[in-house]
């Protein structure tokens, strides 16, 4: 079965019980007490010991107001939209199509894992992600990322961060299902009077949608997440072009020079 | 608000110092398996042949150990060779550099076995083909790393994936071309090989200073601009010009030399070190397009 996470942002209440759920069944180390006045996002960014991290957008002019009642607070006034944001286990994945070692694989559920007794830590994986995931834990020398919590779910499981969620703001489920279920919600938000709610899920990139979908309000952008993220595999037709011409270059080049001061 | 807090959606390159010395090692080794073989085969003299085979071996023994002391897991560097992958241009070149290494240091084996032997005919064949290998190893080895980091996320390498490797290919045959002249060669060849690495490297840097681009603003601005650009002027005008000079000024080869050298490594520090900076400058482009 291909599994997927549906994280919707209009349910998440900001709990970090995710990040949480995260560290402590994968035992990813600590990030630190950093105080950083974003809001109440002390986490930052996603990275090698951040597997989960709860985004905080404030937002106050323009905030759209929705019908009285349905949404849990006044229209016109201060809102906060959290949205707890995950590795997106791309179709295409940038890390896994680097990786020289074949340290990351596709498992059996379609999730993008590393595989922590291979890599050598080159760091490619690191500048080859269009969303900013994976990074090099300088104290370790390996790079690391959500593992979909592999683990558990080869054992039947939900994924630590969804078995945790509170508010069923993070489900995990077969990947077909989930992008109906967040079709339905979508429909079900606008008919609320939500109409800036969209879903993430970029399958008209070259990244052809991701097994973490997203649920937003307002654009990708005030998430830090692409519109158009593109696999850099992408260039490697017109790299490889240009090497060759390169080449041709350097061969006719050197053997002309040679070849010329001969005669 | 356009953004997160201004926090950049990328992550930096957590490469170091030994990236671009490799760049600039395996650049130079690469196109000097290539001058190795022309001049060989168009009947240049033996002592130039036998240093551009050499310069090829020294590089090609010096790359790994340098790619080896990058890795986050150095004792793991094997695990390169465990799969082979066209769709990683990190694997392509660890396959790359392992053939030229083994080739470069066979011919300039066979070169010591050859005159131990007094000119030993399977030695020699056995050199020749090593000298074949290493050179057409050496083309790939001296280009792709273009295309290494031009197909990445990074704005200001991908930006430029259709440049780097004729750009990073022209710098590696002219700080080949270079080390033989300082090494005391002073064929004709050498100077018109020079001459045309110049030439091209100008090019090159005339349409990064005429283009406009978000991608390509850590290659103008800050110092990381300041080194690639004078990266730019060491490995391109300036020796051009000498080159030109050369035939009424004798020096001037020598200052080519030694300038080209200096360009080509700084050309390659810059654009590693203009990948990191191109972090904080997409995200203002990013800011700008939402």
């Amino acid at each position: 079965m291909i599994t997927a996470f549906l994280t919707d942002s209009t349910l998440c209440i900001g709990c970090k019980a995710c990040e949480v759920a995260c560290k402590e069944w994968n035992q990813v180390p600590s990030d630190g007490y950093h105080f950083t006045g974003f809001s109440y996002d002390n986490t930052v960014a996603l990275g090698h010991s951040t597997w989960r991290h709860v985004k905080f957008v404030e937002r106050t002019a323009g905030v759209a107001a929705p019908i009285d009642g349905t949404a849990g607070y006044r229209s016109n006034t201060f809102r906060w939209d959290f949205s707890s944001d995950v590795c997106k286990h791309c179709s295409n994945a940038g890390c896994l199509e680097a990786c020289p070692t074949g340290s990351i694989v596709r498992t059996e559920f379609g999730g993008v894992y590393v595989q922590p007794d291979i890599c050598n830590g080159c760091g490619y994986c690191v500048v080859s992600c269009p969303f900013g995931v994976i990074d090099r834990r300088p104290e370790d020398g390996r790079a690391f990322k959500c593992t979909f919590c592999y683990d558990r779910q080869k054992a039947g499981l939900a994924p630590a961060c969804a078995a945790a969620c509170p508010t069923q703001s993070i489900q995990f489920g077969e990947i077909g299902e989930l992008r109906a279920k967040a079709a339905a919600r979508i429909a079900q938000l606008r008919e609320r009077g939500i109409d800036d709610a969209s879903i993430y899920d970029p399958q008209h990139t070259s990244v052809g949608g991701t097994h973490a979908i997203f649920v937003l309000r307002g654009r990708p952008e005030d998430y830090n997440l692409p519109s158009n993220p593109e696999v850099p595999t992408v260039h490697l037709r017109d790299g490889w072009s240009s090497a060759a011409v390169a080449a041709g270059l350097m061969l006719l080049g050197t053997a002309a020079a040679f070849f010329m001061q001969r005669e | 608000m356009s953004d997160y807090y201004g926090l950049p959606l990328l992550k930096p390159p957590v490469w170091t110092w030994e990236v671009p010395a490799y760049f600039f090692v395996g650049g130079a080794a690469g196109a000097a398996a290539v001058i190795a073989a022309a001049a060989r085969l168009s009947g240049g003299r033996d002592d130039l042949v036998r240093d551009a085979r050499w310069i090829a071996a020294v590089g090609g023994a010096i790359a790994p150990p340098l790619l080896i002391a990058d890795l986050g897991r150095p004792e793991r560097f094997l695990n390169m060779l465990r799969v082979f992958k066209l769709q990683s241009a990190m694997s392509v070149g660890a396959w790359t550099l392992v053939a030229f290494s083994n080739a470069a240091a066979a011919s300039a084996g066979a070169d010591l076995l050859e005159r131990a032997t007094n000119g030993s005919v399977p030695v020699r064949v056995i050199g020749n083909i090593a000298e074949a290998l290493a050179a057409a190893s050496g083309l790939v080895l001296s280009t792709y790393t273009g295309v290494l980091i031009g197909a990445t996320a990074i704005p200001a390498w991908s930006e430029n994936v259709k440049v780097l490797p004729v750009h990073f290919g022209a710098s590696g045959v002219g700080a080949a071309v270079s080390i033989l002249e300082l090494l005391g060669h002073r064929d004709r060849a050498l100077n018109v090989l020079g001459a045309g690495a110049a030439a091209v490297e100008t090019l090159i840097g005339a349409s990064f200073e005429l283009r406009q681009s978000d991608a390509l603003v850590p290659l103008k601005d800050d110092w990381t601009g300041a080194v690639t650009r004078m990266g730019g002027v060491l490995s391109g005008p300036l020796p051009l010009a000498l080159r030109l000079l050369a035939g009424r000024l004798p020096s001037a080869r020598k200052a080519a030399a030694v300038s080209t050298m200096m360009g080509s490594l700084m050309t390659r520090v810059g654009w590693l070190a203009a990948g990191k900076c191109s972090i904080e400058e997409s995200q203002k482009a990013f800011v700008r397009s939402s």
